[in-house]
């Protein structure tokens, strides 16, 4: 376990002294930044949107979450490229894999260490809406569940992302696939809402509910809307479990 | 005897894809030895020297680190190794004194100790100057120091350095040797090269692969003893070659043309002197005799070239 966190603290010092880090936190930081800043500007136009039912934490919240997973979608592979896929092409995984550390430990820490600074970005997108408290009351449930589930999606996106990076040795192939990947399970998304059930040997296949229960974003939305169910945590858990270990598998596989 | 072994490797083999790149090979390093592990390029030491290390695994074989099986338990047998891949794995964007301070923590280094040893392993490796500089803005010669520093910054009983002097120049060629025979006082060293020379400044015994096999496996001291036994002579009206094979003391004769003849000697056996009486005596006209001393060099190339040659046939 020591070993895992000085494999995370390693990763993290070495994206923070790299440039990349600091332009996609800029980025990432300025693209919500406007969208944050145009949706109170929308709000403060048409004042009648506020409804029963969405307040604000709803209409500027549930949207900039919405965005920073688009955002997430574009930064997750460029982060998660660099582990696997360009330590195999350098050569330095020799250095991690000829140490006393396991395969276990290797994989956490770099997770650990992702997560460690994508929770950085998230942190910097949840103070936005957060920083609305100071002027208007604010409905916090919603806002938590919103920000559980983003924080969540990191963490699924970011675990698929390591597995890819540990099938390849190209850092763009790597970065290339996660990206197909992330957006595949978009539409995915986009199937479940489609209500298709084609009709196969007289028996009528559910595959918009299929694709519902299957899709990342679906269970995203729900938290999103501030319904906090834990079949939808319990599913990025097992979604980002089940990535972590066919890493695990595909770095043993690397030795045989 | 076996527990003096620090590191024993027993019928190891590799294929890869069906290309069988490592072919049956037994590796026994006692305490304090230097093991030279020669070969042509191709000849499998990068993936021998890769499964001693842990980082591939055998088709078959087993492997005992400081009397951990590689296989079984490797995290305790990895605990007693250093290793220095190829390519030396460092990170660009770190300095010296952060990148070994992670090496030293990964190799669980405790924390009270982790600065001696930094310091301990930048002397070694002659890194004190450039303990705050980054690793990337270094030359190729300190970036290698750095790696062999990497690999002995837990003090590890078992160092296995791959071809450490690697593209290196003249002068960092001889800091890397004095190096690793500095090292080779405190632990096992198993040092690979393509290059000859090298083996020979540092290595205790010597080991000659090729086509995945070991064609030669003797310390260095022998295979250089050997060489006083073959005599060059050459005879300007000699006589065929039974009669200088039945000549007492002579094992083997080999025409060298032109009158010339490589004559290897029984061992044990100085036959110069009786040779160039007979020669005399029977009116030969002996004009040259010179023991022919074939180093380490000439052998070498002899190894791999016949054992190309049994292959050839063989296949």
């Amino acid at each position: 376990m020591n070993l895992a966190v000085s494999i995370a603290r390693h990763e993290l010092r070495r994206l923070f002294v790299s440039p990349l880090a600091w332009t996609l936190l800029a980025v990432s930081q300025l693209l919500t930044g406007i969208l944050f800043a145009l949706s109170l500007t929308d709000l403060s136009l048409n004042p009648q949107r506020i409804g029963a039912y969405d307040g604000v934490s709803a209409i500027v919240g549930g949207g900039l979450f919405r965005f920073a997973t688009v955002v997430l979608l574009l930064v997750v592979p460029l982060l998660t490229m660099r582990v696997f896929a360009e330590e195999r092409k350098t050569g330095n995984i020799e250095l991690l894999l000829s140490s006393p550390a396991s395969l276990t430990a290797v994989v956490l820490g770099k997770f650990a260490g992702l997560m460690g600074y994508l929770t950085l970005l998230f942190a910097l997108v949840a103070l936005m809406p957060l920083s609305l408290a100071f002027a208007t009351p604010l409905d916090i449930g919603l806002l938590a569940s919103g920000l559980i589930g983003l924080w969540l999606v990191m963490a699924a996106f970011c675990a698929l992302g390591l597995f890819l990076s540990s099938l390849t040795r190209e850092p763009t192939l790597a970065a290339v696939a996660t990206l197909g990947a992330l957006m595949l399970l978009w539409l995915f998304y986009a199937v479940s809402a489609m209500e298709w059930q084609p009709v196969v040997f007289g028996t009528a296949l559910p595959l918009g509910d299929a694709a519902r229960a299957l899709s990342l974003i679906g269970h995203h939305d729900a938290l999103l809307r501030g319904v906090f169910s834990s079949a939808d945590v319990l599913y990025f858990l097992i979604f980002t479990l089940c990535f972590l270990a066919l890493t695990v598998v595909r770095l043993d596989m690397d030795r045989h | 005897m076996e527990s003096d072994l620090k590191l024993s490797a027993q019928g190891l083999i590799r294929d890869y894809a069906g290309r069988r790149a490592v072919n049956d090979i037994d590796i026994r390093l006692a305490a304090g030895e230097v093991l030279g592990l020669l070969g042509p390029n191709g000849a499998g030491k990068t993936t021998t020297l890769r499964m001693l290390a842990g980082t591939l695994a055998p088709s078959a074989g087993r492997i005992l680190l400081a009397g951990h099986d590689m296989a079984r338990a490797p995290q305790q047998a990895k605990r007693h190794l250093g290793y220095l891949p190829e390519r030396p794995p460092v990170y660009d964007e770190l300095t010296v004194d952060e990148y070994l301070a992670f090496c030293a923590r990964l190799h669980g280094v405790e924390r009270a100790k982790r600065a001696d040893a930094i310091t301990r392993a930048k002397a070694d490796c002659g890194l004190e100057a450039v303990g705050r500089r980054l690793i990337g803005h270094l030359s190729k010669g300190y970036q290698q120091r750095v790696g062999i520093a990497q690999a002995i910054v837990h003090r590890p009983d078992v160092l296995i350095l791959d071809e450490p002097t690697a593209g290196l120049d003249p002068n960092q060629l001889r800091g890397i040797r004095e190096l690793v025979g500095r090292l080779a006082e405190a632990h096992s060293v198993i040092v690979s090269s393509h290059i000859l020379s090298e083996i020979q400044a540092v290595a205790h015994r010597v080991m000659i692969l090729h086509r995945g096999r070991v064609v030669l496996d003797e310390a260095l001291a022998d295979a250089e003893a050997r060489d006083d036994r073959v005599i060059d002579i050459g005879l300007r009206a000699g006589p065929d070659r039974s009669t200088l094979a039945a000549l007492p003391g002579v094992e083997t004769v080999e025409p060298l043309g032109d009158g010339r003849w490589r004559i290897t000697a029984a061992p044990g056996r100085d036959i110069r002197g009786s040779l160039a009486e007979t020669a005399v005596h029977n009116g030969w006209h002996l004009v040259e005799l010179t023991t022919h001393a074939p180093d380490l060099e000439t052998r070498f190339a002899e190894l791999t070239r016949s054992a190309e040659h049994t292959t050839a046939v063989a296949s």
